[in-house]
C-alpha cells in the first residue's frame, strides 16, 4: 500500500478511522429525534470558534470544542424554555456562527493560516499529529457517553413526553447528547469540513434504518458504514486528487441509493410473490368472517380460515379484503403483513 | 405510604397560560382504580398529563405519590400510557427496546438492566399478548399492537401509579379482555390505576370509581356503575332520588351543552 507510506497519509487514515466510528454513534440518535440537521447548525458555530483560535493564535481545535458545546447547551436550553421552536433556534445557530466565523477569520492578521476552505471542506492532509491525539481523546469520551448511556439517550430520542413523564433526567440527557454532537463536528472539522459533518452523522444511519431491525443493530451498522465510507473515501481521495470530504459524502450517498434500490427490488419481489398466492383463488364467493361456514382458526394475533383444505388469512389491502395462504406452521415473515401504508419487511 | 395516590385539591391545569381543567378537587387513596370519562376534548388527557407534569399546573395543589408534581420524583414510581396511539420512532427498534425503556427510571444514571429487568420486560410482553413479537421490529407491528407495546413498557416499570390514557383503544376485544386481567393483577398487588378511557365494559371487573370529566370540571365522582347511568337524558324512574350530579351516558356521544338545556326546558 503505497499511501501508507506517508506520514500524512496514515494520519489522515487514522482521523477519517475515528470519524467514520464516532460521527455515525452520535447521529442515530439525531436520525431519531429527528433533528439532523443540529450537527450542521453546531459545524457553523465551531466555525465561530476557529475564528476565535485564529484571532488570538490558540488552538482552532479547542476554541472550536468550545463554541460548539457552548452553542449545544444554549440551543438545548432555547428548546427547553419552549418559547422559540427548535427550528428557529437552529437558524439562528446556522446563520449567527457561519457570520461569526467568516467575520473573525477576516480580522485576522494578513500572513497568517486563514483557510476558510479547510475548515468548511476539510483538510485532512494537515491533520498533525497533536491533532490525531486530540481527536483519539474525543473519539474515547464520546464512544464512552454512548456507551454508558446509549439506552436513556435513545429513551430521550425515542419519545421525549414519556421519559419526562416517567422522571428520566431529560434536560440533561438532552445537553449530554448536544455535547457529544459538538464534540464530533469538532472530531471530523479536518477530515469533512464543518459544512459536511452533518453529512457523516446522518448518512450511515439513514443507511443503517433501511436493513436494521433493532435499534442496537442500527447502531452498529451505522457505525460500520461511516468507518467504510470515511476511510474508503479518505483512501480514494488520495488517488483521485479530490477533497477527502466531498469523496467521503458522495461514497456515503452513493451506498444510500444502492441499498435503497436494493431494499425496494426486495420489497418488490415480495409482493409479487404475495400478489401470486391471490391468483390461485381470485374468485371468492364471501368475505370469510364470523359465521361464514369455515371453520376460524385462531393464529397469532388474527384468525384464518379453513377454506377448501388450506388455511386463509384475510388482511385489508387498499384494494380490498385479500387472502394470505397460511399453513398453520409458521407464522408468515413480517414483510408479507406490513402495517398498512409501509410494505417493508 | 399513607400519602394519597393523588391529590388534587383545586386545582387548575393547562398548556401556556391557557386553563383546560378547572377547579379539580380529587383524592386518589393508593390502590384504588379510577376511571376517567368524559366526551372528546373534555380534558381527560390534560387532567393525565398534568399529574405527570407534562401539563402545566396554573393553580392549587397536584400532588402524586406524596410530592408535588414537576418536583423530580423517585425513578420507576410511575407508569404511564400516553394516548398517541402508535410507536413513532425514526430508527428501527424491536418490541424489546421498546419496553425495555420502561425500566430505565428504576436503574438510576448509569445502571445497566439485569437479569431482573430482562424478567420484567419479557412479562410485561408477555401480558400483552405479544411473548412470540418481542425480538421483532416494532413498526412492523399493527396499530392495535403498537398500542399493547406502549403497555407493556407502562407495567414493565411495575409502577406504584399507573396512568393510562386510553389503552383499550384499536385493541382487539380479545386483547381488551386480556388487559382487564393484567390490570386487575396489577391493581390486586397494590398498583393504583387511572385510567382514561371511552370504553368501561371491558374494564368494569378492574376499575371501581369513575371521575367524569366535562368541559374542563369535574362532574362526577363516584361508583364506576353509577357514572354509566345516571344522567339528565337517562330517564331512570329513580333519577329523581339522585343527588343532582350531571351524569354521564357511556353509550352516546354527549349533546350540545345548548340541546341540553332545550331539551331540560321542555321538561
Ligand atoms: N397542547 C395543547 N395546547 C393547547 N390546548 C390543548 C393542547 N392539547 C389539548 N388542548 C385543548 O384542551 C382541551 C382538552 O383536550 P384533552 O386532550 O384533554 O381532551 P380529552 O378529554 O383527552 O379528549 P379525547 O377524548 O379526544 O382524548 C381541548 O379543547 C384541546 O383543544
Ligand atoms: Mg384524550
Ligand atoms: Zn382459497
Ligand atoms: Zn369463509
Ligand atoms: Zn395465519
Ligand atoms: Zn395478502
Amino acid at each position: 500500500m503505497e499511501l501508507l507510506e506517508y506520514g500524512f497519509m496514515q494520519r489522515a487514515l487514522l482521523a477519517s478511522l475515528m470519524v467514520g466510528l464516532v460521527a455515525p454513534a452520535v447521529g442515530v440518535f439525531l436520525v431519531q429525534r429527528r433533528l439532523s440537521l443540529l450537527g450542521d447548525g453546531l459545524g457553523h458555530v465551531a466555525l465561530t470558534g476557529v475564528g476565535v483560535g485564529v484571532l488570538t493564535s490558540s488552538a482552532p481545535v479547542g476554541t472550536a470544542l468550545v463554541a460548539a458545546v457552548l452553542g449545544a447547551v444554549l440551543i438545548e436550553l432555547v428548546r427547553a424554555r419552549g418559547r422559540t421552536s427548535g427550528d428557529v433556534a437552529l437558524a439562528v445557530l446556522f446563520y449567527g456562527g457561519i457570520a461569526g466565523g467568516v467575520v473573525l477569520l477576516s480580522l485576522a492578521p494578513r500572513g497568517q493560516a486563514t483557510n476558510l476552505d479547510a475548515y468548511l471542506f476539510g483538510a485532512i492532509t494537515t491533520t498533525t499529529a497533536a491533532d490525531v491525539a486530540v481527536f483519539a481523546v474525543i473519539s474515547g469520551v464520546v464512544l464512552a457517553v454512548v456507551w454508558l448511556l446509549g439506552r436513556r439517550l435513545y429513551a430521550v430520542s425515542d419519545d421525549e413526553e414519556y421519559a419526562r413523564a416517567v422522571g428520566l433526567p431529560v434536560l440533561p440527557l438532552n445537553i449530554v447528547l448536544a455535547a457529544l454532537v459538538a464534540s464530533t463536528v469538532v472530531l471530523s472539522m479536518r477530515v469533512v469540513g464543518l459544512l459536511l459533518i452533518s453529512a457523516l452523522m446522518i448518512l450511515p444511519s439513514a443507511v443503517a434504518q433501511l436493513v436494521g431491525r433493532s435499534f442496537r443493530s442500527t447502531l452498529y451498522l451505522a457505525c460500520g458504514v461511516g468507518v467504510v465510507v470515511s476511510v474508503a473515501g479518505t483512501a480514494g481521495s488520495y488517488y483521485t486528487g479530490t477533497p477527502s470530504g466531498g469523496t467521503i459524502v458522495l461514497l456515503a450517498i452513493a451506498l444510500f441509493l444502492v441499498v435503497t434500490a436494493g431494499v425496494a427490488l426486495r420489497d418488490a419481489t415480495a409482493r409479487r410473490r404475495h400478489g401470486r398466492q391471490v391468483e390461485v383463488h381470485a374468485a371468492h364467493p364471501h368475505e370469510h368472517g364470523e359465521g361464514c361456514g369455515h371453520r376460524p382458526v385462531p393464529h397469532g394475533d388474527h384468525v384464518d380460515y379453513d377454506h377448501d383444505g388450506h388455511l386463509h388469512a384475510p388482511h385489508r389491502t387498499g384494494t380490498g379484503t385479500h387472502y394470505d395462504e397460511h399453513d398453520g406452521s409458521a407464522h408468515p415473515p413480517a414483510a408479507v403483513v406490513p402495517p398498512v401504508g409501509r410494505e417493508r419487511p | 405510604m399513607t400519602d394519597p395516590a393523588i391529590r388534587l385539591a383545586g386545582a387548575t391545569i393547562g398548556y401556556g397560560d391557557v386553563a383546560i381543567v378547572r377547579d379539580a378537587d380529587l383524592t386518589v387513596r393508593r390502590g384504588e382504580a379510577v376511571a376517567v370519562l368524559g366526551s372528546n376534548g373534555s380534558g381527560k388527557t390534560t387532567l393525565s398529563r398534568g399529574l405527570l407534569g407534562l401539563a402545566t399546573v396554573l393553580g392549587g395543589t397536584v400532588e402524586v405519590l406524596g410530592a408535588p408534581v414537576g418536583r423530580l420524583r423517585e425513578r420507576g414510581r410511575v407508569g404511564y400510557v400516553p394516548q398517541r396511539h402508535t410507536v413513532s420512532g425514526a430508527m428501527p427498534a424491536t418490541v424489546r427496546e421498546v419496553v425495555g425503556v420502561g425500566r430505565l427510571p428504576r436503574l438510576g444514571l448509569f445502571g445497566r438492566p439485569g437479569a431482573r429487568d430482562r424478567a420484567a420486560v419479557a412479562e410485561a410482553v408477555e401480558a400483552v399478548g405479544l411473548a412470540d413479537r418481542l425480538a421483532d421490529p416494532v413498526a412492523a407491528l399493527s396499530g392495535g399492537q403498537q398500542r399493547r407495546v406502549l403497555v407493556a413498557r407502562a407495567l414493565a416499570a411495575e409502577p406504584e401509579l399507573l396512568v393510562m390514557d386510553e389503552p383499550t383503544a384499536g385493541v382487539d376485544a380479545a386483547s381488551q379482555a386480556a388487559l382487564a386481567d393484567v390490570l386487575a393483577r396489577v391493581s390486586a398487588a397494590g398498583t393504583t390505576l387511572l385510567v382514561v378511557t371511552h370504553e368501561t365494559g371491558p374494564l368494569a371487573g378492574v376499575l371501581t370509581r369513575a371521575v367524569v370529566v366535562d368541559s374542563g370540571r369535574l362532574t362526577y365522582d363516584g361508583p364506576l356503575a353509577g357514572a354509566g347511568t345516571a344522567g339528565p337524558d337517562c330517564h331512570h324512574p329513580d333519577e329523581a332520588a339522585r343527588p343532582p350530579v350531571r351524569g354521564y351516558r357511556l353509550d352516546q356521544p354527549r349533546p350540545a351543552p345548548d340541546a341540553v338545556r332545550l331539551r331540560h326546558g321542555s321538561r
